[in-house]
Order: C-alpha cells, then sequence, then structure tokens
C-alpha cells in the first residue's frame, strides 16, 4: 500500500510534526509497509467479541475529590523552557 | 566482585566481607573503564551513589538494613529519577531533571539499593536493536558488532557485561525478554498491573510493564520482591498482596505442566536456536514436568494488532513533549504551531516520528474503528488463546526470539523486519500476561533464550521453574569473552 503525499502532510499537520519535502516519498513508502502488515487483521474473524483497552479487564478505580498533591509550581516551572510570573511563555497567539 | 549475585552480594554485606560503598566504587570504576565500549549507561550518578552506599553501611553496621541494603543497581534511563537526568534515550528529553521519583524507583530506595546509573534504551522504548537510541547503539557483549536487543538494551548489556549486578527494565512488546536472551541475563516482564507504572515515561500504556534483570532467576526475585506493590497513584496497578517470590524457587517440578506452542517452532525459527530450546525443554522433562504440545492459533495475529494499538497509544501518550512545559524546544519559533511542529520534528528520531505518524493514522477520523477498533478486538482473540491453554498446562515454554543477536544494520530500512523480531513476545504484552527470558544455550557464539510464559499473576511459578532449571544448567553463568 502506498499513501498519497496529501494523506502524508495532513497527518503531520494531526501529529504535530515538522517533515521536510524531500522525506515524504522515503515516509510514505515506509508507512505503507507497515499498513500492509497491519491489514493482515482485517482476515481475522472477531464478529461479537469485545475491545479490550486493559488486558487484565480490571474497572478503573475512582478517587475520591480532594487535594492529595502540594503545591510544586517552582520546581515544574524550573525546568520548563521559558516561564514568567509563574506562567508557561509560549509565542504570541494573538495579534 | 563483579560476578557476585544479587544473593551473594546481600550475604556478603550482612556478613561484612565487604562494604557498600567497597562494592559500589568497585563497579563506578569498571563502569568507567569498561563501557566506552559498550555504551550500557548514559548517566553514571557517582555522586548520588557513593551517598547512598555510604547511608546503605550505617544501616548496615546498625543492623536494621532493609532486604536490598546497599547492592549497586542500574535503572533503565526510562524511570524518573528526582535529580537525575531522565532522557528515556531521546534528545527530546535529554535536558530533562525530573522534579519526582517513579513509584519502582522510590521502592529501590526504601529497600536500601544504590543507583550507579541510568542505562541506555530505544528512544521512547521504541526498537528492538538499541539502535534507535539518541545516544548511540549498546553494543553487545558477546560480540561487539552485534545488538543487544532493545529496548532495555543497555540494561541487559550491563548486566552481561558485570557493570552491574541487576537492573531494571520495561517491556511493552518484548523490550525485557528480548534483550535478556540476545545478552545472555535472566530478565521477566511481571503480569500487566503487578509493578507501577508511576513515573515510567508511558509508550504505550496498556502494554508496558516494568520488571528486573539480572544473572539468576534468584536474583529476579529478589529485584521483583521489591518493584512490584500496589501504587494508588497508576490507575491500572492491581491492588493483591506481593507475595514472596523467592519462597517458592525450591519447589519440585514434578508433575508440572509445561505447554509447547506449535506456532512458536514454526517457519523463521533459526534451526540451533530451535535445538537449544528442545534440549532446554528436555532438561524439564528430565526434572519431572510434563510436556503438552498446545496450539495458540492466533500468534500470527500479534504483531499486526501490536502495530496499531502501541503506535495509537504512542502518538497519545507522546502528544505531550511540545515544548511548554518541559524538555527539548526548538530555536526562534514563529508561531505556535512552528513551536509545536519543530519542536517534534527535531526532538524526536525518525522511528518514533514514523510510530506517531502510524498511530496518528490509525485513530484519525474514519480509520478509528477499522484499526484501533479492530486491533483490540484481535487482542481478545489473542488473550482468549492463552486462557484456553492455561485451562490445560501451568507454563508455556519456547524461544524468546527467532534467533541470536543480529548485526548493526542488518535490518535494513524497512521497519517491518525489525518489528518481526518481537514474533514470540510481543503476544503475551497483548494478553497482559507475565513472560520471562532464561540463557539456554550459545549459537555462533551468541547466547539465546528460552521464554517461560504464565499465568496471570503466577511469577512465583515461573521463578521456580527458571530457577530448578539454573540448578542444573550453566548457560546462565556463561560470561562473554574477556569479561571474566
Amino acid at each position: 500500500m502506498s499513501i498519497e503525499r496529501q494523506a502524508i502532510e495532513n497527518l503531520a499537520t494531526l501529529a504535530r510534526i515538522a517533515i521536510d519535502d524531500n522525506r515524504i516519498k522515503e515516509i510514505s513508502q515506509q508507512l505503507g509497509s507497515v499498513l500492509d502488515l497491519v491489514d493482515q487483521l482485517q482476515a481475522a474473524d472477531t464478529s461479537g467479541l469485545d475491545n479490550v483497552a486493559n488486558p487484565t479487564q480490571e474497572s478503573q478505580r475512582l478517587r475520591e475529590d480532594k487535594v492529595s498533591e502540594t503545591d510544586q509550581r517552582e520546581a515544574f516551572q524550573a525546568i520548563a523552557p521559558d516561564t514568567e510570573g509563574g506562567l508557561f511563555l509560549v509565542p504570541k497567539v494573538i495579534d | 566482585m563483579h560476578n557476585l549475585t544479587i544473593a551473594e552480594l546481600v550475604e556478603g554485606l550482612k556478613n561484612k566481607a565487604f562494604s557498600s560503598t567497597e562494592v559500589t566504587q568497585y563497579l563506578l570504576t569498571r563502569i568507567k573503564s569498561l563501557d566506552t565500549e559498550f555504551n550500557a549507561i548514559i548517566t553514571v550518578t557517582e555522586a548520588e551513589a557513593l551517598k547512598a552506599a555510604q547511608a546503605a553501611d550505617q544501616r548496615l553496621a546498625q543492623g536494621d538494613a532493609p532486604a536490598l541494603c546497599g547492592v549497586p543497581l542500574v535503572h533503565k534511563d526510562i524511570f524518573c529519577t528526582h535529580g537525575v537526568r531522565t532522557s528515556c534515550g531521546s534528545k527530546m528529553l535529554d535536558n530533562f531533571i525530573p522534579p519526582y521519583n517513579a513509584t519502582v524507583i522510590e521502592n529501590f530506595q526504601h529497600s536500601g539499593a544504590v543507583m550507579l546509573g541510568k542505562s541506555n534504551m530505544d528512544e521512547f522504548a521504541m526498537g528492538s536493536s538499541n539502535e534507535t537510541s539518541f545516544y548511540g547503539p549498546v553494543k553487545n557483549p558477546w560480540s561487539t558488532d552485534c545488538v543487544p536487543g532493545g529496548s532495555s538494551g543497555g540494561s541487559a548489556a550491563a548486566v552481561a557485561a558485570r557493570l552491574a549486578p541487576g537492573a531494571t527494565a520495561t517491556d511493552t512488546g518484548g523490550s525485557i525478554r528480548q534483550p535478556a536472551a540476545l545478552c545472555g541475563v535472566t530478565g521477566l516482564k511481571p503480569t500487566y498491573g503487578r509493578v507501577s507504572r508511576w513515573g515510567m515515561i508511558a509508550f504505550a500504556s496498556s502494554l508496558d510493564q516494568g520488571g528486573p534483570m539480572a544473572r539468576t532467576a534468584e536474583d529476579c526475585a529478589l529485584l521483583l520482591n521489591c518493584m512490584a506493590s500496589y501504587d494508588s497513584k497508576d490507575s491500572t496497578s492491581v491492588d493483591r498482596p506481593t507475595p514472596d517470590y523467592s519462597a517458592h524457587l525450591n519447589a519440585s517440578l514434578k508433575g508440572l505442566r509445561i505447554g509447547v506452542p506449535k506456532e512458536y517452532f514454526s517457519e523463521g525459527l533459526d534451526p540451533d536456536t530451535e535445538q537449544a530450546v528442545r534440549a532446554a525443554l528436555t532438561h524439564y522433562e528430565n526434572q519431572g514436568a510434563e510436556l503438552i504440545e498446545i496450539s495458540l492459533p492466533n500468534t500470527a495475529l500479534s504483531v499486526p494488532a501490536y502495530y496499531v494499538i502501541a503506535p495509537a497509544e504512542a502518538s497519545a501518550n507522546l502528544s505531550r513533549f511540545d515544548g511548554v512545559r518541559y524538555g527539548y524546544r526548538c530555536d526562534n519559533p514563529q508561531d505556535l504551531q512552528d513551536l509545536y511542529c519543530r519542536t517534534r520534528a527535531e526532538g524526536f528520531g525518525e522511528e518514533v516520528q514514523r510510530r506517531i505518524l502510524i498511530g496518528t493514522y490509525c485513530l484519525s477520523a474514519g480509520y478509528y474503528d477499522a484499526y484501533y477498533g479492530k486491533a483490540q478486538q484481535v487482542r481478545q482473540l489473542i488473550k482468549q488463546d492463552f486462557v484456553n491453554a492455561f485451562e490445560k498446562v501451568d507454563l508455556i515454554m519456547g524461544p524468546t526470539c527467532p534467533s541470536p543477536a543480529f548485526k548493526f544494520g542488518s535490518k535494513g530500512n524497512d521497519p517491518v523486519a525489525m518489528y518481526l523480531e518481537d514474533i514470540y513476545t510481543i503476544s503475551t504484552n497483548l494478553a497482559g500476561l507475565p513472560g520471562m527470558s532464561v540463557p539456554c544455550g550459545v549459537v555462533e557464539g551468541k547466547p539465546v533464550g528460552l521464554q517461560i510464559i504464565g499465568n496471570y499473576f503466577d511469577e512465583a511459578r515461573m521463578l521456580n521453574a527458571a530457577h530448578q532449571y539454573q540448578q542444573v544448567t550453566d548457560w546462565h553463568k556463561l560470561a562473554p569473552e574477556g569479561i571474566q
């Protein structure tokens, strides 16, 4: 299976990964090769089967809605690329 | 001293035959002199190690030493360590110093273990050869032109090269068992939910599981005693008591029913590897176990199901690496989109990008049911194969990998060739079952592994079977040439 250039560009946008034009052909081939492998699934008869999201099928626990962690903003922001006044900084979004 | 097992170190430390500071200093020196060749360790934590060793020696002197007090270990660089860089083998996290410890790391600290350093790995645990690490590939101590396996290749190589007596590792599709097999060490992936995933950088959350590597099953039991715990901070951690995994190592194997899946001995298995595995099975028969041929008919679907589920979960998990809160950020972003897209293009390596794209494709509108939904249903088929088998047998055994360690670069440009390396290990992750690899022979001068698969939460029985095998064979004692 090969994937069209436009589909790869669309995927790259969805995944927020910048992809150089000169890599698209190779990526298309490699993804096609993986999708050929994955397409073997279509032959399996899975009628009436549940989707398995958790292999041990334990149900998710709920906890009481109360504060259990202390505020560690300074520790977390100390490792951030750019902060100011307790906020994470990113390039301007609105003019 | 580097040939001592963890059990022997625990004994020697208690008897004051040597101190933790002595052992730790000795292994740090050994890492410095040997690891330039193997590249098994990304970060050596010398100062932290010596401090922890001194504290352990004090506790040993006071006589209140916990189980692994003073034992030096290496931790896979996927477990967050407070104040110590945790890279996950990626440029994305090359500058990441976690402000907290993973639960597994906390458990080892409580039990007095000493961290020597953080081991090399495939980037974000995506790989079977350690070739995707940002820090360069790890070399197999048995043959330095060959891969150590992956993704926990650094942990396996460190244990094989006697840089550490034991190591932590993680397994999403075989990342403990395959490198253990290729480096001739013993490794165990526990039942899903047995070991906390909190602070273990996520790859595919419904498959990821931490576990131990060491040179013997007895040592793996000691490490698992410490690693396994219920953790309310991991929503899939299983709330049941941790048994003493060392308690049943010496039980007899008489009457043990071992299932031998015919699908694990079919086309693609190297004949010499098969011979080594068959010889191991004969050992079990000689010890009173019964071999029963079984079938796991959906085995062939495990690799395709995995390569939908794992990339899909990875694409969601790795969306957190956006250059905003921690980790790598590209220079001079033009706007927010540019910040995201270039940070991720520059911070992630090719294999990680490929898997994110595959996962994004499988989860995108119009494809979700055909890929992700279908793969989750196939997962049920694979799981049911095992449930049926465990009605007739106590353990399942076969090869861990189709062949011994391969040469660097030999899997070429087609990612699927590399993916098939995990053909025998992936299905246990999909089913959530525990699996283990035990050295069982040497082929072309390189080790091969026997895989032992257990029923849910039956790690003690697997360790018992592996330990008994190691009482009558010496494969686990062999060291790579030049390592003694």
